[in-house]
């Protein structure tokens, strides 16, 4: 009967490992979990990947296009080492606009782990090693904004600071959410209906429009740090509503799972039943649940800069880089500088799939359905 | 049923007391206030005014009462249809909300039905044909929607409409209705700007909603009493409706409350981007220049508008779920 | 016309899934006597189920009819192989519900929550009938009064969560007849119900199988309820027929292991600390995972035994 030795399998592996299992047949998951290492790996080390700091200027490509890499160039003569052409500017009649074209004449091969622009590495280290640099001339492979910044440096300089803000944001959403959750669905009562009432009040206001005005009252005096941490806690201040309901409401089903009321029944002790029996079935839950929670920090961070009463320059993050593609006449003649909202939209369909992928493997029984 | 919503009518008012509470709290955080924003302008322009006047300034303001008297003081005349003063347009608020929560009120609903209109059949499809084809190519445009900011969204239609159709999209109105009196022309020219907006502002939420009603559906699929209607001998289509979409569209229902909150979001941002005469721009202008009175009211307005939207919601769910109706 | 309303022939159905093809049913076959009550008994995952549902032609992917065919002979229309059906064949929809129609395990679910039980049970009148919506409720109201549920002018207006188990049990049935269909499906429609409605509804059943004298196929693990109601016995393990027989041959003289396990572990009264019988306690791990061919006795039941095995009991 080879029914029978599956059987025997799965009972002697943790549910630990099972929700493993499960989540690797969830290919989709895997690879937004691979992809999201990924991306926070060049985000930690962002100086060492891009060639360019922040404010870098190159005022012979302002407003340039995104570049190409060439294997071959114009004589037909293949090269190993890849290489990007310049560009030649000239003015367009009609439009009086500037306008780039690469120039064959102008060939600058691309050097890996080269000297180039010097760096502090998170303020600590210095250095001038990049990951890819020219040794001539200048590559700009996303192209560069209206003050000839490198737009390929800024995206991530920006994915720096757009990432953390969501995970940080999530960081401080789960510690309300679960102690606020927890507590109400631990002490019942008075407390329990006070935060259910406060959680539906704040879940049926309009959040943007509540953002707005919170971080509208940041003063503008505050350094960027604070400034950061600020509108990370304005994002999280309307976050924990919904996890909080979520952990309270998972306590209250708990508590009448049959497992717990037989472990109650033999005995055991209070926090023995919160800590051995109902944690462990709850943290999967919470880190699934906290998953699905950093795409709404990232959006929120992204409109708010966007609308100019987030992060501020200096500052660079994914929304203050999209309010320069504010106007449409921006997005028809410079559409490359769209390229960070392609980031947004990467990572956070990333973090929707990774937070599925989780969902279902330490809740099988969970179809993605809300209520 | 009448008692039900008596009792959901009731408990209305605790909610929107608490709003209240939050919104004068939130408009109250600033730094400074009318009389000093008032002061600033008026020094930049080089006018002299002395501490009386500034004491008289603010007591027109009641701002030299303690908070709790303030906030009394608004909500109360809140309450009464008074709004307050707008200093940024210089015009009583009442005459400067309507217009533009109504158009509000009008993209929000235009986007809730084009949510509808989309997600019902595209997540009906998905689930009965789960694994096709066709259901990787809906969840695959559902999960990029769910991913996309609506500004960006805006952004792209803005480029399209530009790029392919040769149309500058923004605004609600053609130059030329835009001051004009109602008329059949303006509506139509109306109508023909409202559906960008409707687009946008509803995407996101279409693909939430097609997400759960997929999951809801595959939930009832198989269900018992499914079989037995199978068994019975109800046509497949009739049955798919009658008895699967029936059930699933409850929880669906109850969404429509915490939909609307994300629309009305949704609707700010994207009219600042596209130019709306709605409420979203006027709130950012009220907040940024600390107009109070506005920034408020239209917070409080906002809130009012999702708050009678739950209730709607939850009353066609007790209307559509004999369980909840019965109990 | 046959004597039998339903013959069915090396039915084999697979359901195919991560892990590899499971067997559902390997070449079942039996008959389905006209007027008469036959029971399939065996255990969870014998089988019974699947067979049910293959009549109806409603196994849900992935589950699949591989081989085999199902002839119905009814006696308002031509006989016709149900497997062969095309899944848009008009006599499809007359199959379901009409000439053939089903009592499910499980009364608490099988209603929709959010209709009342009259449209339910007036649907199943609309879909096969080309009456009116008033006709069919009237129809609907006579079938709910015959069932034994009271007050039906009130109750036909009630959401099924109104109902207790037993009632609700009572509603799927009337649902079932009431177009008077020429073999009743019951899936195990007591398993889920007290053991006093369960008496209760066995009573129902066979008093109505009289009165409408329709073919019952009666699905069960429970011997006690075989016993009591049916004419003849199909026992099934693991997707095969093991043995088929009139109600006395089966229970009296049960030819097969593992039948006899199964008579076996009725629980009885036994004395304080001896363990009951288990099916495997009896049978041990003897031959009945071994598939023998369906061999007729001369007594004119069937059984799957070893060669041997038949020629001791024609020894006999």
């Amino acid at each position: 009967m080879s029914e029978l030795t599956i059987d025997t399998q799965i009972e002697a592996i943790s549910p630990r490992q099972l929700a493993w299992i499960r989540f690797k047949r969830h290919r989709l998951a895997m690879v937004s979990g691979c992809f999201l290492i990924l991306i926070y790996l060049v985000a930690g080390l962002c100086e060492f990947v891009t060639p360019y700091g922040t404010e870098t200027r190159n005022v012979q490509a302002i407003n340039a296009p995104p570049m190409s890499i060439h294997f071959v160039d114009n004589d037909g003569s293949f090269h190993l080492r890849p290489f990007v052409y310049g560009y030649d500017m000239h003015i367009n009649d009609d439009t009086w606009m500037r306008e780039y074209t690469e120039n064959p004449e102008k060939r600058y091969p691309i050097y890996f782990l080269a000297r180039g622009e010097s760096y502090e590495l998170w303020n600590l280290i210095e250095s001038d090693l990049h990951l890819f640099t020219t040794r001539d001339g200048y590559i700009h492979l996303f192209g560069t904004d209206q003050l000839g910044r490198d737009v390929f440096s800024r995206v991530f300089y920006g994915a720096r600071v757009s990432l953390s803000i969501g995970i940080v944001g999530v960081m401080l959403t789960l510690f309300f959410g679960v102690l606020i959750g927890g507590l109400a669905g631990y002490l019942g009562g008075l407390v329990d209906r006070a935060v259910q009432r406060v959680i539906e009040v704040l879940q049926s206001m309009p959040t943007l429009p509540l953002w707005m005005a919170l971080s509208a009252a940041l003063p503008v005096y505050w350094s960027p740090i604070a400034v950061y941490f600020g509108i990370t806690i304005i994002l999280s201040l309307f976050g924990w509503p919904a996890l909080a309901r979520q952990v309270r409401g998972r306590f209250l089903a708990l508590r009448e799972e049959d497992f717990v009321v037989s472990a109650r029944l033999l005995g055991a002790g209070k926090m023995r039943i919160i800590f051995k029996h109902m944690l462990p079935s709850f943290t999967s839950h919470v880190i699934a649940t906290a998953t699905l929670a950093v795409p709404g920090m990232i959006l929120g961070e992204t409109a708010l800069s966007f609308l100019g009463i987030g992060l501020r320059p200096p500052v660079v993050s994914w929304g203050v880089l999209m309010q320069q593609a504010q106007n449409y006449q921006v997005i028809v003649m410079t559409p490359w500088l769209l390229i960070p909202g392609l980031f947004v939209v990467l990572t956070v369909m990333a973090f929707n799939l990774l937070g599925d992928g989780l969902r279902d493997a330490v809740d099988p029984y969970s179809t993605g359905g809300q209520n | 049923m009448r008692s039900y919503v008596i009792k959901r009518l009731i408990g209305m008012v605790p909610t929107l007391l608490l709003i209240s509470m939050i919104v004068f709290v939130v408009i109250q955080l600033p730094p400074g206030d009318i009389v000093t924003s008032t002061l600033d302008r008026l020094q930049a322009q080089g006018v002299e005014i002395s501490a009386e006047q500034v004491q008289n300034l603010r007591a027109q303001y009641k701002l030299d009462k303690p908070m709790v008297l303030q906030y009394l003081y608004w909500i109360g005349n809140f309450v009464t249809g008074d709004m307050g003063y707008s200093y940024l347009y210089s015009r009583p608020v009442n005459e400067l909300v309507w217009e533009r929560l109504g158009y509000t009120l009008l993209i929000s609903i235009s986007a809730l039905l084009f949510t509808w209109a989309v997600a019902v059949p595209a997540g009906m499809f998905s689930a009965v044909r789960q694994y096709s084809v066709g259901d990787y190519v809906l969840t695959t445009v559902m999960l990029v929607g769910l991913a996309t900011p609506s500004f960006l969204l805006a952004l792209v239609a803005m480029y399209a409409g530009y790029e392919w159709f040769g149309i500058s999209i923004g605004g609600l109105f053609s130059p030329e209705y835009r001051d004009v009196p109602w008329s059949l022309a303006r509506v139509g020219d109306f109508l023909s700007h409202l559906w960008i907006p409707m687009i946008v502002v509803g995407l996101g939420g279409t693909a939430s909603t097609m997400r759960i009603l997929r999951a809801n559906l595959l939930d009832e699929l198989n269900k018992p009493y499914v079989v037995t209607a199978r068994a019975k001998g109800v046509p497949p289509i009739k049955l798919l409706i009658k008895y699967p979409l029936r059930i699933a569209i409850n929880p669906f229902i109850s969404t429509i409350g915490l939909l609307l909150p994300v629309l009305i979001s949704g609707e700010a941002i994207v009219s600042i981007v596209l130019n709306l005469p709605t409420t979203g721009p006027a709130l950012i202008q009220a907040i940024v220049n600390q107009d109070m009175y506005l920034a408020g009211s239209f917070l409080m307005l906002l809130a009012i508008l999702t708050v009678v939207g739950m209730l709607l919601s939850d009353l066609l769910l007790a209307w559509a779920d004999p369980r909840i109706r019965y109990e | 016309m046959t004597d039998n309303v339903l013959e069915i022939r090396d039915l084999a159905v697979e359901f195919k899934t991560d892990t590899g093809i499971t067997h559902a049913l390997r070449d079942v076959s039996f008959d389905v006597p006209r007027g008469k009550v036959t029971a399939v008994v065996g255990e969870s995952g014998s089988g019974k189920s699947v067979t049910a549902n293959c009549i109806m032609r409603i196994i849900q992917p992935p589950g699949k009819i591989v081989s085999g065919d199902m002839m119905f002979s009814p006696t308002r229309t031509d006989p016709y192989d149900i497997v062969s059906l095309d899944n848009k064949d008009p006599r499809l929809v007359d199959l379901r519900g009409d000439l053939i129609s089903m009592v499910f395990q499980e009364p608490m679910t099988a209603l929709s929550p959010v209709y009342t039980v009259g449209n339910q049970v007036a649907e199943a009148i609309l879909c096969h009938r080309d009456v009116t919506e008033e006709e069919a409720w009237e129809e609907a109201a006579d079938m709910l009064t015959r069932v034994g549920i009271d007050d039906v002018p009130r109750r036909i207006h009630q959401y099924p969560f109104e109902f207790s188990g037993g009632m609700r049990q009572r509603v799927v049935i009337a649902m079932a007849l009431v177009c008077n269909p020429e073999v009743l499906i019951c899936d195990e429609p007591t398993t889920a119900l007290d053991v006093t409605i369960q008496a209760e509804i066995l009573t129902l059943i066979r008093d109505l199988q009289q009165e409408l004298s329709n073919s019952v196929l009666f699905i069960t693990h429970d011997l006690g309820v075989v016993a009591q109601l049916a004419d003849q016995v199909v026992v099934m393990y693991q997707g095969r027929v093991l043995e088929i027989g009139t109600v006395r041959q089966v229970l009296k003289e049960p030819l097969h292991p593992y039948t006899r396990g199964l008579l076996a572990a009725i629980p009885g009264i036994v004395p304080k600390g001896q363990r009951l019988e288990t099916i495997a306690s009896v049978v041990g791990d003897s031959d009945i995972e071994t598939a023998y061919p369906l061999t007729r006795l001369k007594d004119g039941r069937e059984v799957s035994l070893s060669p041997e095995a038949l020629r001791e009991i024609d020894n006999e």
